[in-house]
């Protein structure tokens, strides 16, 4: 509670079946692991090595430093990445690393880059491959490498949330490339389709598959690699995401207990609300349970909790600190945000901070809240108020990334019910042969969340 | 927008409309198919109902369904009826003319149209297609169980019909469930709609019963035999039917078969196609039935095109065949299977948009979710773009009880009339009304709730000034789409030869079996269990 | 083990004392997963009731039935398979040359439990054996429930799996998805079973069984192994809820009971109708379409949900969408705005629906060849659509 408190002593290691009980170390670690994945990415022989990167672990980190090394050993390399924001971001990061590294932005002629990258005079941005193939990284979307042609294959690539990306949409550029760095995070949101692919299930080609599934279908012996330790959550977070999430491939937080607080200039004034928030500075978690009832799933008690709660902890003048760090930050209005499951779930929560004055506060859905990072996230739960689960309001990665976004602190917003529906739900799934069974299952995942929440609960009523 | 149609229909006591115009294509003279399958066999046939003519059907029925010969006589019967009129709309064509990307093509002017009356049975035609597309005939010297000669030929076309139904927005192959229900919802669950009868219940109930109450009876009624009054649609039978009344019948069969007896073998077979048409028949009435139901329905503005589309896969299929080339393989490869799931991804998005685009029901279900929004012109402000050569831009504000779901920036849509494209346009800011009427909600037509503010990017020709009629007037009633009204394709994918390492490689090359694709399959010695 | 068991008793209560268990096997146990919320079914499933019976009785009777065909298709395929001490078996499992197949016949189901558990134990290591139709068992709300999976193979290294033979083809190594998971959950219960025996603390029986089929069109036998770990974490949790019947049991009034109470000839019931759905109402159901494919009931629970209008009867998704809108009508009185808070957007979601479609539907040419009757108005036979 109290920022003059000093930081706490190393740790001990966090469990979760990671080697090395005594004295880990996970700054070691993690450079152990990227002097490995580097390795056999700038010398190995194998075409492709897959690095599963879990929730804020220095993915972009690792993608930039491959880059660079890849560009000063002389072999010229694309990136593939899956959004215009991420192209634009790790174009902007890479500039910033190397002012001196010419990079192209090979981009639409309907989706021209963002214009902060005007800055970087090392950045040139073009719709024309042919203008930009001479620099050192030329770095584009999937969807417009896919339309590339008639060009020399680059030797080297790397490609972006390569678990994000649709097997079909690899088809696309893998001509392009002889060998490639694919980086991802396995944990979070699976691509899909709208139109029935299940007459491909089971293929080991199944285009609507992930892209590094069928990639390690076809390729089994590629270098697999993880990069061990989340450096953005806490220590209070990341057992139970690994544990839920990553079940067979666990990872660590890359700060012990107390190196990461949050704290309030104001006093709790007794209240649900700054009892959660109190439970949320202490623990790193909080649960605010509403009473129970099946509401639509703008249900307007929901978003009015979470409207008030993110503006309660606007006006109790959060702090936050970590360590080593200089001294405790002010948690601003741009360092949390709101996730929910739908997006007429973000409108509503977006319209409810307006009207109750709070403005700057980020408000997704989990699919547009993937690969950003804040110090407080409210979430609204996917469940709250259903009369019952169905696979899409189960699925473990919207929900991973819903819990895995935060720094300091993760509140739920979730109406009573929730464990009684999971116990309720039927099971009748198909099973598709030739398919490999995809952990964790969202029932387990969905329970192991809920049950570490109750231990934080504040119930309250509107 | 379905649930409150459940709803409704459900205090109607029958279906209320899901569409107002036809958006499938009916053909002059579909020919109906009505199989039904032994149960417990895989792709065993029983019988089938078979034809263009409603008064007419030709039967086919198998005595014995684990003798190979009769199952093999079954299919040549169903080739007989079937390659006749595929043979006769592939070769009335047309000329298609030269386009940008294409010579001077051949086009079918028609294709024959297949309808079967459930899922089930498109499932089952898709299995009769695999099981037959690899049989070795009589032309093969080698083949252990040679089969008729047009029986291979019926299963590819078979094949491609049934692969082609994969495509949303084709009507070569229909399941008549799937279309009814997509244009009249009923008051019961979309599972129970699966069942034909309980179906057409609901959309024309029968005289002196309404909707639930003709479709209990179709689901569940039975005679004072035990069988069900309206018999299974198919392809599986009645269980009660199985045991009672087929089993028996079969045994006499075999029986008289057996015993060499002729005459009595005659008569054992008559019976066992008089218990198979008894189950037919009723389903075959029902599919003319709900056809004609569907003609009643005017034809939705793009439906001729997406035929077309269906004519074009006919005549491409009409030409492999005729090339020589080897029947479909079992399983697609990498490019192949990329290049369906692109190809029904865009036809998806297309079909929606056509749907919102010719039916006001389909646009309704479009602007309650959000990704489509109509209503007044409350303002225009002229703008213009910059650089050299500045071109319009104007600002376009109107009152609308939509809501859109979308971030400023998003692109937006206009159907013009007489233009070819749709108008393109960037949403700018959605913002609310404080109209008085639209607080108290209770009333017929809320007023608009919202202000919506686009710019209009596009469709207003080339010069400075816009085009006339281009940009709509005060006043003007207006509808704008979230979706593009013409989806195009995405990019080509790499040629089979070159899937690359990622996706193992060309097909063929990594497995070094020698394509599992062209293999038939090993027949057993023998198919009596 | 005892046999008074107060829930075997209060079970046996409910049943009717002359009436026989259904006994409950791998699929019935299986199927408990399909709607654990169901009250109803979890009641008179675990009390062995034949909800058939029950469904004829109340006047509403189910379906189902198997054709024979269907049953001595399985049957010969099984046969098959099993033949020449189970030869094609031993084939696809990969157990070259010779495999131990033990007698496992004994009089009476413990007599068989015991020897199954007996030629476990005695598997002699570094080679294979094959159990023919063993027999398990498992205690479930105070009864044992004896399980005969097709087979078990203990391989060389020790490790037992599950063996089910179906007669559904696999096609070009995929099967109808519905039909594998139904035969993945069965076999779940299976290898749960067989943990149960095993003194090692469970990990002899692998998670993954052996699932054998027809391949193609042909009567050749195929085996593919199929991952259950999903389908047992599934069904030990069913499991566990299965010891909470009695608090369900309690639940209800003095002296409910389904018993048909059969007449003379053994077979025709004399319970009234109505006392017989007073009972069968005094146990919640939670009725869903999905119901009609796999409880008997489903008829007489999809009446009941009809008849009070309940909005599950159309789909089970729509009650999401609806929140507390559980009814035909009031989902009806909100879309015409008689009733509902307009600040439930439920409520406000359904009547934009209702002006929407009012709005389109006048917008368009006459639809359907009856449809004047009632509501939509009849313009004049105008030209195609807007």
């Amino acid at each position: 509670m109290t920022q003059s408190a000093q930081p706490a002593a190393r740790p001990e290691p966090p469990s979760a079946g990671l080697p090395d009980p005594g004295g880990f170390d996970p700054a070691a670690a993690a450079a152990r692991a990227t002097e490995a994945i580097l390795a056999d990415t700038l010398r190995g022989t194998a075409r492709g090595v897959v690095v599963d990167s879990p929730p804020g672990a220095g993915k972009s980190t690792l993608v930039v430093r491959a880059a660079r090394e890849l560009a000063a050993a002389g072999e010229p390399l694309m990136i593939v990445a899956q959004t215009n924001a991420q192209v634009d971001d790790l174009a902007d990061r890479l500039a910033t690393a190397d002012p001196e590294l010419p990079v192209g932005r090979l981009h639409g002629s309907d989706s021209p880059p963002d214009p902060a990258l005007r800055r970087h005079p090392s950045i040139a941005a073009s719709t024309s491959v042919a203008e930009l193939r001479d620099r050192p990284v030329v770095i584009a979307t999937a969807a417009k490498w896919a339309y590339v042609r008639d060009t020399e294959p680059w030797r080297h690539a790397i490609v972006d949330e390569a678990y994000q990306m649709r097997s079909d949409a690899l088809l696309q550029v893998a001509g392009l490339f002889e060998r490639a760095l694919f980086v991802g995070d396995p944990g979070q949101l699976d691509p899909f389709s709208v139109v029935g692919a299940e007459q491909w299930a089971g293929l080991s080609w199944d285009p609507s598959a992930s892209a590094v599934v069928t990639l390690l279908a076809h390729n089994p012996d590629l270098p697999q690699h993880r990069l061990p330790v989340s450096w953005r959550l806490p220590a209070t977070a990341a057992p139970l995401v690994s544990r839920a999430f990553y079940p067979y491939t666990p990872f660590c937080s890359g700060t012990g207990p107390g190196e990461r607080r949050l704290a309030f200039g104001v006093k709790g004034d007794g209240g649900g609300l700054d009892r959660v928030l109190d439970e949320a500075a202490e623990s790193g978690w909080g649960l605010l349970e509403l009473p129970p009832r099946h509401t639509p799933r703008t249900d307007p008690e929901a978003v009015r909790a979470v409207a008030r709660l993110v503006r309660r902890l606007l006006e109790r003048g959060g702090t936050t600190w970590s360590a080593p760090g200089p001294g405790p930050a002010p948690l601003t209005a741009s360092r949390i945000a709101v996730g929910t499951a739908h997006r007429d779930q973000a409108a509503a929560v977006r319209a409810a901070l307006a009207e109750a004055g709070v403005d700057g506060v980020a408000v997704d859905t989990a699919n547009r809240l993937q690969g950003r990072e804040f110090d407080v996230t409210v979430v609204l739960h996917p469940l709250s108020g259903r009369p019952d689960a169905t696979a899409f309001h189960l699925e473990t990665g919207r929900l991973c990334v819903l819990a895995s976004r935060h720094r300091h602190a993760c509140l739920v917003v979730c109406r009573a019910g929730v464990p009684e529906l999971l116990d309720e739900h039927p099971s009748s799934e198909p099973v598709r042969l030739g398919v490999t069974v995809k952990f964790p299952d969202g029932w387990e995942a969905n329970h192991a969340v809920l049950a570490h929440l109750a231990e934080h609960r504040i119930r309250w009523t509107l | 927008m379905q649930t409150l149609a459940r709803a409704e229909a459900v205090a109607a006591g029958r279906a209320v409309p899901a569409a107002t115009v036809r958006h499938t294509h009916l053909g002059e003279r579909p020919v109906v198919l009505v199989p039904l399958t032994t149960a417990g066999e895989a792709g065993a046939p029983l019988g089938a109902m078979v034809g263009t003519d409603r008064d007419e059907p030709t039967l086919l029925v198998v005595p014995q369904p684990l003798d190979r010969e009769l199952r093999f006589g079954f299919f040549a019967g169903l080739a007989s009826v079937l390659l006749p009129v595929l043979a006769e709309y592939a070769d009335d064509t047309e000329v298609e003319p030269a386009t940008r990307n294409r010579e001077e093509t051949e086009l079918c002017a028609d294709a024959p149209q297949i309808v079967v009356p459930n899922t089930a049975a498109l499932e089952y035609v898709r299995l009769v297609g695999r099981s037959t597309r690899f049989l070795r005939t009589v032309e093969d010297p080698d083949a252990p169980h040679p089969v008729p000669v047009p029986v291979p030929l019926l299963g590819r076309w078979l094949t491609h019909y049934a692969e082609r139904a994969r495509t949303p927005g084709s009507a070569l192959l229909l399941a008549l469930t799937s279309v009814l229900t997509r244009h009249w919802t009923t008051g019961q669950s979309a599972m129970e709609d699966q069942h034909l009868g309980a179906l057409l219940a609901w959309i024309d109930p029968p005289a002196g019963l309404d909707g639930p109450a003709g479709a209990a009876r179709a689901q569940t009624g039975r005679g004072p035999d035990g069988l069900l009054l309206s018999p299974p649609a198919g392809p599986a039978t009645d269980p009660v039917f199985d045991n009672r009344v087929l089993a028996p019948a079969l045994t006499r069969y075999d029986r008289a078969r057996a015993a060499g007896d002729g005459p009595a073998t005659a008569g054992a077979e008559a019976e066992v196609r008089r218990l198979v048409a008894s189950q037919l028949r009723p389903t075959w009435d029902d599919v003319w039935r709900g056809l004609d139901l569907l003609r009643a329905l005017p034809e939705g503005g793009h439906v001729a095109e997406r035929w077309k589309r269906d004519r074009w896969s006919f005549t491409g299929h009409r030409d492999r065949v005729r090339a020589g080339e080897p029947p479909q393989p079992k399983r697609d490869d990498a490019v192949t299977a990329a290049q369906k799931l692109a190809g029904r991804e865009t036809a998806q998005a297309r079909l929606m948009a056509q749907e919102a685009l010719d039916d006001p029901l389909a646009m309704a279900a479009r602007r309650l979710g959000g990704e489509a929004f109509a209503g007044t012109v409350t303002g225009v402000e002229m703008a213009y773009s910059e650089g050299r050569r500045p071109m319009p831009r104007p600002l376009v504000t109107l009152a609308t009880p939509d809501l859109p779901q979308a971030e400023p920036g998003a692109k937006a849509y206009r159907a013009v009339p007489g233009a070819r494209s749709a108008q393109t346009a960037a949403l700018v800011s959605v913002l609310p009304l404080d109209a008085g009427g639209a607080e108290d909600g209770a009333g017929e037509g809320p007023g608009p709730a919202w202000s919506v503010t686009v710019r209009l990017t596009g469709g207003m020709g080339s010069g400075r000034t816009p085009k006339e009629g281009s940009v709509p007037e005060p006043g003007a009633a207006v509808a704008f789409t979230l979706f593009e009204h013409d989806p195009r394709g995405g990019p080509a994918l790499p040629e089979a030869e070159l899937t690359p390492w990622t996706h193992g490689g060309p097909p063929g090359a990594a497995t070094g079996a020698p394509g599992p694709a062209d293999s038939p399959d090993p027949v057993t010695p023998e198919d009596y269990l | 083990m005892s046999t008074s068991h107060p829930l075997t008793e209060r079970l046996a209560a409910l049943r009717g004392p002359s009436t026989p268990q259904r006994p409950l096997d791998a699929r019935a146990l299986a199927a408990l997963a399909a709607n654990p919320g169901c009250r109803r079914r979890a009641l008179m499933d675990a009390a062995g009731v034949d909800k058939g019976a029950v469904a004829e009785a109340l006047g509403s009777p189910a379906r189902f039935g198997q054709s024979r065909f269907a049953f001595s298709r399985g049957h010969a395929f099984e046969a098959r398979v099993k033949a020449d001490g189970c030869a094609e078996l031993l084939r696809l499992l990969g157990a070259e040359g010779r495999a131990a197949v033990p007698d496992l016949g004994a009089p009476g189901p413990k007599g068989r439990v015991e020897r199954t558990r007996q030629a476990l134990a005695e598997a002699e290591p570094g080679g294979w054996t094959l159990l023919d139709h063993p027999l398990l068992a498992l205690e479930i709300a105070g009864s044992t429930v004896y399980l005969e999976p097709d087979a078990v193979a203990v391989a060389p290294d020790g490790r037992w799996t599950v063996v089910e033979i179906k007669s559904f083809p696999i096609l070009d190594g995929g099967a109808d998805a519905q039909k594998v998971g139904a035969a993945a959950r069965q076999a779940a219960v299976y290898v749960l079973a067989l943990a149960e025996l095993d003194e090692h603390g469970g990990s002899r029986p692998r998670p993954e069984i052996v699932l054998v089929c027809p391949r193609d069109f042909s009567n050749l036998p195929t085996a593919e192994r199929v991952d259950v770990r999903k389908q047992l974490a599934v069904t030990r949790r069913q499991l566990q809820r299965l010891t909470r019947i009695s608090e369900i049991a309690d639940a209800l009034p003095e002296g409910t009971t389904f018993d048909l109470r059969p007449g003379p000839d053994g077979r025709t019931p004399t319970r009234p109708r109505e006392e017989l759905t007073a009972a069968v109402e005094a146990v919640p159901a939670v009725y869903a379409p999905e119901c009609l494919s796999t409880c008997e009931l489903a008829f007489h629970c999809r009446d009941r949900a009809r008849a009070a209008g309940r909005v599950e009867a159309l789909g089970r998704s729509l009650r999401g969408e609806l929140g507390g809108l559980t009814t035909v009508e009031a989902v009806l009185a909100a879309a015409h705005g008689t009733c509902g808070d307009p600040t439930d957007p439920a409520v406000a979601a359904l009547r934009r629906a209702a002006a929407l479609r009012r709005e389109a539907l006048a917008a368009a040419p006459v639809v359907g060849p009856r449809a004047a009757a009632d509501d939509e108005p009849v313009p004049a036979h105008g030209g195609g659509a807007r």
